[in-house]
C-alpha cells in the first residue's frame, strides 16, 4: 500500500528552486534510497515533507499525501499530529540535533507525551523499552544522561529511539550515519533495517553514499540540482544506469576504478542559482550533450517504475541512444 | 630514484596530560603510542582508523606542529627533533600539510594570491613579482584560472578550495605532503577530481604522501602502503594490496567488512563489532581491541601484543594471528 505520495513537489527560496517538481511514492515496508551530491535538494525535499520549511521557503505541490490524507490542505494542528508520530525523521548530526540542556530521558518522554500521553510511570517504562530496543546498554541509568555524555553512535541511537517512539509508519533518515565511523555506521544501519523489517515501516534513506544505498535499498532515486534524474529498482539503477549523471557518479567512485590509475571524474560543479542552464541541467557537464540537450528541457522517459530524465537515455552497455 | 628513504619515524609517542578536576590526579592520554614507519620517495602511506585512533595527531607530529613526547623522526638522514629552531624552520618547509576542511583552513579575509604567497613571504627572499609569478604557475598546475588570483575563498566551491589548499602546500617545493582527510568533505564526483590531481602532482614532483583517511575505498585506490591504527597503536601495516585482499588483524577485517560495497559480489560477510572505541583516558588492559574482538582470550586481556612480521609481508599486532586461532577471512574478492 502506498504510504506517501508526492506529485510535482517544488520548494523555492525566492527565485531559487531548491527542489524542482519531484514526484515519487513510498510504499509500506519499503526502503527507498535518495542519493545525490550536496546541493541536489535531497535534504530540503525531506524537510518539506515534515513541514519544516520556514519563510522565505515555499512548498508547492500538485499532491502531497500521506495515507490518502492531503498534507498541504490540512489544518496545521492536524498535520502536527501526523508529523512526529506517523512520519518521523532522523537527522544527520546526532550531536547537534539533541538538545544539550535536557537529559536523554526527558527528550524521549517529551515526544511520547506530545503524541500519546500517559502517566509518568508508563512513559518512563516506555522510554526504557525504547532505549533497550535500539541497543543502549543499561537503559535505566542512561535516561538521566545528558547528550554530551554520549558518543556519536549512542546519540544517534537515542535519535532513533525518539523517532520510533510513536511507532511511525514512515521513517525519514537524512544522512543518519554520515557523521559516524564505519564500524558504528554498520551497527546503526543494521539497527535501522532490523526495525524497519520488524515494524514494516516505510524507510526513506537519504545519503550521498552510493554503496550504502546499493546494499540496503529496494528502490533508489538519483537527484541532481533539485530534480530527480533517474529512479528505479536499486540493483538495476546501479548495474545499468540510464542517466549519464548516474553513470558518471558511479564511475567516479574509487572502487569502480580498480586497477586504473585515474578516476573518472565528472568535470565542473553542480549549477548554482545564477548559472542554471537553459536545457538539461547536466548539459554543461555531460559528455554526451548535444545542442538539443543544451536548449530543451528533457521530460521523464520510461515506465513509472524506471524513469529517466534524459533526451538520450543510455542503453545497457552505457552508450547514449541514437 | 627508487627506494629512496625520505622519512623514518621510530617509536613516536604523543602523550597528553589531562586535568580531571581539582583534587583528582592528572590522567595521561596516550594519543599516539609507539608508531614506527618508513616512507619512500614518490610513495603513499595511508593511515586509516576510526576517529580517536590518533591518526591526526600522528600527522601533526610529522609536520612538527606538535613535538612528540618521545621517539625519533628522521627526514632525509637528519634527526628533526634534535635540531635547533632555525634548522627546524628550514626543514619544515619540506613537509607540508593539507587539512580536512577547506572551509576552515583558508583565511576568509585574504585573497587567494595572498594565501598562496604567504609561505614565500615568510620563507624566501623572492620579490613581489617573482612571488606572483610562482603563485600563478602553481594555480595553473592545480587547475585554477588566472582570474582566481584576486578572489576570496568564499567565492569558491569546496573542490576548488581544496585545490587552493593543495597549491598552498606545494608553494615551497616540499618533499612530503601530509594530507589529513583531504577529500572527506567533498562530494564523490569532486573527490575524484581532487584525487586525480593529487596523483598527477605526485608523479610530477616526486612527492611522498602520508594520506590520513577513514575512507577505505579511497585508500585502496591511492595508497602503496597501509597502516591501520587502533587507539594510538598500529595494529596492522603492510602493502596496500596485501592488507585489502588478505587482512589479518581482526580489527582490519571488521573495518573492511563494514565498508558498504557497490557491487554485490564484492560484499564481504559482515563482521559485527560490538561496542565502540574505548576511552583513551581509560584504555583496556592487554590488547586494546579485546573488548570488541571475537577471538579474544585470557592472554589478549592481559598481555599487550607487539607488532610482528607475519609471513614476511605484513606487520601485525595480534595474539590470535600469532597463535593461528583466526578463521580465514571470507569473501574478499
Amino acid at each position: 500500500m502506498s504510504l506517501l505520495k508526492l506529485e510535482n513537489l517544488s520548494v523555492t527560496f525566492g527565485q531559487f528552486r531548491a527542489v524542482d517538481q519531484i514526484s515519487y511514492n513510498v510504499n509500506e515496508g519499503e526502503v527507498l534510497g535518495i542519493v545525490g551530491e550536496s546541493g541536489s535538494g535531497k535534504s530540503v525535499s525531506s524537510l518539506s515533507l515534515m513541514g519544516l520549511i520556514d519563510y522565505p521557503g515555499k512548498v508547492s505541490a500538485d499532491e502531497l499525501s500521506f495515507m490518502n490524507q492531503d498534507l498541504l490542505s490540512m489544518p496545521e494542528a492536524q498535520r502536527r499530529k501526523i508529523t512526529g508520530s506517523d512520519i518521523a525523521m532522523i537527522f544527520q548530526d546526532p550531536m547537534t540535533s539533541l538538545n544539550p540542556c535536557y537529559t536523554v530521558g526527558y527528550q524521549i518522554i517529551e515526544a511520547l507525551k506530545t503524541h500519546q500521553g500517559g502517566t509518568k510511570k508508563e512513559l518512563k517504562t516506555r522510554a526504557i523499552e525504547l532505549l533497550n530496543l535500539v541497543g543502549i546498554p543499561a537503559p535505566e541509568s542512561r535516561l538521566s544522561a545528558y547528550p554530551h555524555q554520549l558518543s556519536g553512535g549512542m546519540s544517534q541511537r537515542v535519535m532513533i529511539a525518539i523517532a520510533i517512539g510513536c511507532n511511525p509508519k514512515l521513517l525519514i533518515a537524512d544522512e543518519p550515519t554520515t557523521a559516524l565511523d564505519v564500524t558504528i555506521q554498520a551497527q546503526i544501519i543494521d539497527l535501522l533495517i532490523d526495525l524497519q523489517k520488524q515494524k514494516q515501516m516505510g524507510l526513506v534513506l537519504i545519503t550521498h553514499d552510493l554503496a550504502l544505498v546499493a546494499e540496503v535499498a529496494h528502490r533508489v532515486i538519483v537527484m541532481y540540482a533539485g530534480q530527480i534524474v533517474e529512479s528505479g529498482p536499486a540493483n538495476e539503477v546501479f548495474s545499468t544506469p540510464k542517466h549519464p549523471y548516474t553513470q558518471a557518479l558511479l564511475a567516479s567512485l574509487p572502487e569502480s576504478a580498480a586497477g586504473k590509475a585515474r578516476l573518472e571524474a565528472l568535470p565542473g560543479v553542480v549549477p548554482g542559482q545564477y548559472d542554471r542552464p537553459k536545457g538539461c541541467l547536466l548539459s554543461p557537464r555531460c559528455p554526451y550533450a548535444t545542442d538539443h540537450c543544451r536548449n530543451v528541457v528533457p521530460d521523464n522517459q520510461g515506465p513509472l517504475e524506471r524513469q529517466v530524465k534524459c533526451h538520450t537515455p543510455l542503453d545497457t552497455l552505457g552508450r547514449p541512444a541514437a | 630514484m627508487s627506494h629512496e628513504l625520505v622519512l623514518n619515524a621510530h617509536n613516536l609517542k604523543q602523550h597528553y596530560h589531562v586535568k580531571q578536576g581539582l583534587f583528582k590526579p592528572e590522567a595521561t592520554v596516550k594519543a599516539v603510542d609507539g608508531v614506527s614507519f618508513t616512507l619512500d620517495r614518490g610513495k603513499t602511506l595511508a593511515v586509516v582508523g576510526e576517529s580517536g585512533c590518533g591518526k591526526s595527531t600522528l600527522g601533526r607530529m610529522l609536520t612538527m606542529i606538535e613535538t612528540p613526547t618521545e621517539g625519533q623522526l628522521n627526514f632525509l638522514g637528519e634527526d628533526l627533533l634534535s635540531l635547533s629552531k632555525e634548522q627546524q624552520k628550514e626543514l619544515r618547509q619540506k613537509i607540508q600539510i593539507i587539512f580536512q576542511n577547506p572551509y576552515g583552513s583558508l583565511n576568509p579575509r585574504k585573497k587567494i594570491g595572498a594565501i598562496l604567497e604567504e609561505p614565500l613571504v615568510i620563507n624566501t627572499q623572492l620579490n613581489k613579482a617573482e612571488r606572483k609569478a610562482k603563485a600563478l604557475a602553481m594555480m595553473a598546475k592545480v587547475g585554477l584560472k588566472t582570474e582566481h588570483y584576486d578572489r576570496y575563498p568564499h567565492m569558491f566551491s569546496g573542490g576548488q578550495r581544496q585545490r587552493i589548499a593543495i597549491a598552498r602546500g606545494l608553494m615551497l617545493d616540499p618533499e612530503i605532503i601530509v594530507a589529513d582527510e583531504p577529500v572527506s568533505a567533498l562530494d564523490v564526483s569532486v573527490q575524484a577530481q581532487v584525487l586525480n590531481l593529487m596523483m598527477d602532482l605526485q608523479q610530477e614532483f616526486g612527492l611522498s604522501y602520508v594520506f590520513i583517511s577513514h575512507d577505505l575505498s579511497v585508500v585502496e585506490h591511492i595508497a602503496d602502503e597501509v597502516m591501520v591504527m587502533y587507539l594510538g597503536k598500529v595494529v596492522e601495516h603492510g602493502k596496500s594490496e596485501d592488507v585489502f585482499t588478505q587482512p589479518k588483524h581482526p580489527y582490519t577485517q571488521a573495518l573492511l567488512s563494514s565498508t558498504p560495497q557497490l557491487s554485490s559480489d564484492k560484499r564481504r560477510q559482515r563482521i559485527k563489532l560490538q561496542g565502540e572505541l574505548p576511552s583513551p583516558l581509560n584504555p583496556p588492559s592487554g590488547c586494546a581491541f579485546h573488548g570488541r574482538c571475537q577471538y579474544a582470550n585470557e592472554r589478549c586481556r592481559k598481555e599487550t601484543p607487539v607488532l610482528r612480521s607475519h609471513a614476511d609481508v605484513h606487520l601485525i599486532a595480534c595474539h590470535a594471528v600469532e597463535e593461528e586461532r583466526l578463521e580465514s577471512f571470507s569473501g574478499a574478492a
